[in-house]
């Protein structure tokens, strides 16, 4: 049985130390794509760290029988399913968040943070252990996402989870938004500058 | 059982054993939670007739559709009503079945839909409430193919069957910031106040290239750039469903004083 401090280190590990996005550099698509509204990028953020939690822990519970051969395959069709679930469970409880994400949930399976962590962990790892990294690996996805959004959606719309902070001059207030921060290429500044930060404090990160 | 993992044996059960678990698995979710999602899609239909009116307001959607919103059915052919319980009419059902459908070929299928109901929902808005009897707002629902996808809207029109009150995009697969766009508002707004028919009755809205819309025009709309075929999708699907095998019957009936009595 895993030891308090290496469930710690696999849980919160990857949000600053190893974040998948910032050190990583995986998922940066639907990074840029559901980070526009906070709302968003939280529904997202949850659904791939239960989707990325529980196939690691299914695939980690079958890798003594996985056939080498077709183990990507394996993995996929697993992946596959909890994500048509997922996509199915939002559409009947979050109908509104669901519509917005539309296709992006669809594409948590090509997502290569969940696929990453099925390889390269949950197929050497008890289960529980694997379990434990995909909610670290998720935390860590979900996490950047939110200072992404928060930042695109305060300087975009000036709300914050949709709650007015900056009134904008369209409504009679006196903000006037960043447009640029609504389109995806800004996500791609805030992700950069993000990782700048990140690696200046954790000069440990930086390639040589 | 298997003395190997990588025998042909075991590969084909695992991947066997694997798949009927994940398909009872999905299925299994997909008819339990299949009740919600047709009651959230029933209401979010609502909710868009509502905004293409302009009477949404806040989330009593259920209480403002009952409220405000008279739902009937239109013989496509004839422009008449049709006396049939809306609730019960399945619209998206009935424009694939072929025998309560026409099919469209060649220069009749101008939106690519192949083929269309031959009894159609309409709505009647009333801003004051039904038992008022002021009309306010007849609500078409119209469809047709884009770049990728058939795009559904609620299309507003003025108690005269020809002046547009709003256009409400609500279902479609476009590309997101190209021709997702036509769910935009700020796009859409474009089309209030302008006019369906010409003169002579004929159809009439064009949408230009992006900036040659002639802002006095009652026709001219301007198109979305970098989204010059969702453009001509939006374009085809209003020439579609203002012309004869659309609701040109129906609207004629409602321009020579069908619906005088409210």
């Amino acid at each position: 049985m895993a030891s308090a401090k290496e469930i710690k280190s696999l849980v919160f590990g990857p949000v600053f130390a190893n974040n998948p996005i910032a050190l990583q550099v995986l998922g940066i698509c639907s990074a840029l794509a559901v980070t526009t509204k906070l709302d968003k990028a939280l529904v997202m953020g949850i659904a791939l760290t239960l989707v990325t939690a529980f196939s690691s822990m299914f695939i980690s519970m079958i890798r003594n029988h996985i056939p080498s051969s077709v183990r990507i395959i394996v993995q996929m069709t697993i992946i596959a399913s909890l994500v048509i679930v997922v996509d199915q469970v939002l559409k009947a409880f979050a109908y509104n968040v669901a519509k917005e994400l539309s296709v992006f949930v669809g594409l948590i399976i090509t997502n290569c943070i969940v696929m990453g962590r099925a390889e390269a962990y949950a197929m050497k790892s008890p289960p529980l252990m694997s379990f434990l990294d995909g909610i670290g690996n998720g935390l860590g996805y979900t996490v950047l996402l939110l200072i992404v959004a928060f930042i695109r959606e305060l300087f975009g719309s000036g709300t914050v989870f949709g709650v007015e902070i900056l009134p904008l001059i369209s409504a009679g207030g006196w903000y006037q938004p960043m447009g640029l921060l609504l389109m995806p290429p800004s996500a791609f500044f805030i992700i950069g500058l993000f990782i700048w930060v990140l690696r200046t404090f954790r000069p440990e990160q930086v390639e040589k | 059982m298997f003395s190997n993992n990588d025998s042909i044996g075991k590969t084909f059960f695992v991947v066997i054993a694997l798949c009927l678990v994940c398909a009872v698995f999905v299925a299994t979710s997909a008819v339990q939670l299949r009740p919600k999602q047709t009651e959230n899609k029933l209401l979010d239909a609502q909710k868009n007739i509502l905004v293409a009116t302009g009477l949404l307001s806040g989330d009593n959607v259920k209480e403002l559709f009952t409220k405000h919103i008279q739902e009937r059915l239109v013989d496509m052919n004839t422009g008449e009503f049709v006396d049939m319980d809306p609730a019960k009419y399945d619209y998206r059902k009935a424009m694939k079945a072929p025998e309560t459908s026409i099919r469209l070929e060649g220069a009749d299928d101008k939106a690519s839909i192949k083929s269309r109901a031959n009894v159609a929902p309409v709505y009647f808005a009333y801003n004051d409430g039904i038992e008022s009897g002021k009309l306010s707002a007849i609500v078409l629902p119209i469809h047709g193919y884009g770049l990728w996808s058939t795009m559904h809207a609620f299309l507003a029109l003025d108690k005269d069957g020809n002046t547009i009150k709003g256009l409400n995009y609500y279902e479609h697969a476009e590309t997101p910031g190209l021709g997702g766009e036509i769910q935009n508002p700020k796009w859409v707004a474009q089309f209030v106040g302008k006019k369906l028919f010409d003169e002579a009755g004929n159809p009439a809205i064009k949408i230009l290239k992006p900036g040659n819309a002639v802002a006095t025009s009652e026709h001219d709309v301007d198109g979305l750039s970098g989204a010059t075929l969702t453009s001509n999708g939006v374009q085809h699907t209003f020439e579609f469903w203002t012309g004869a095998k659309g609701f040109a019957p129906f609207l004629t009936k409602v321009r020579d004083g069908a619906l005088n009595n409210g």
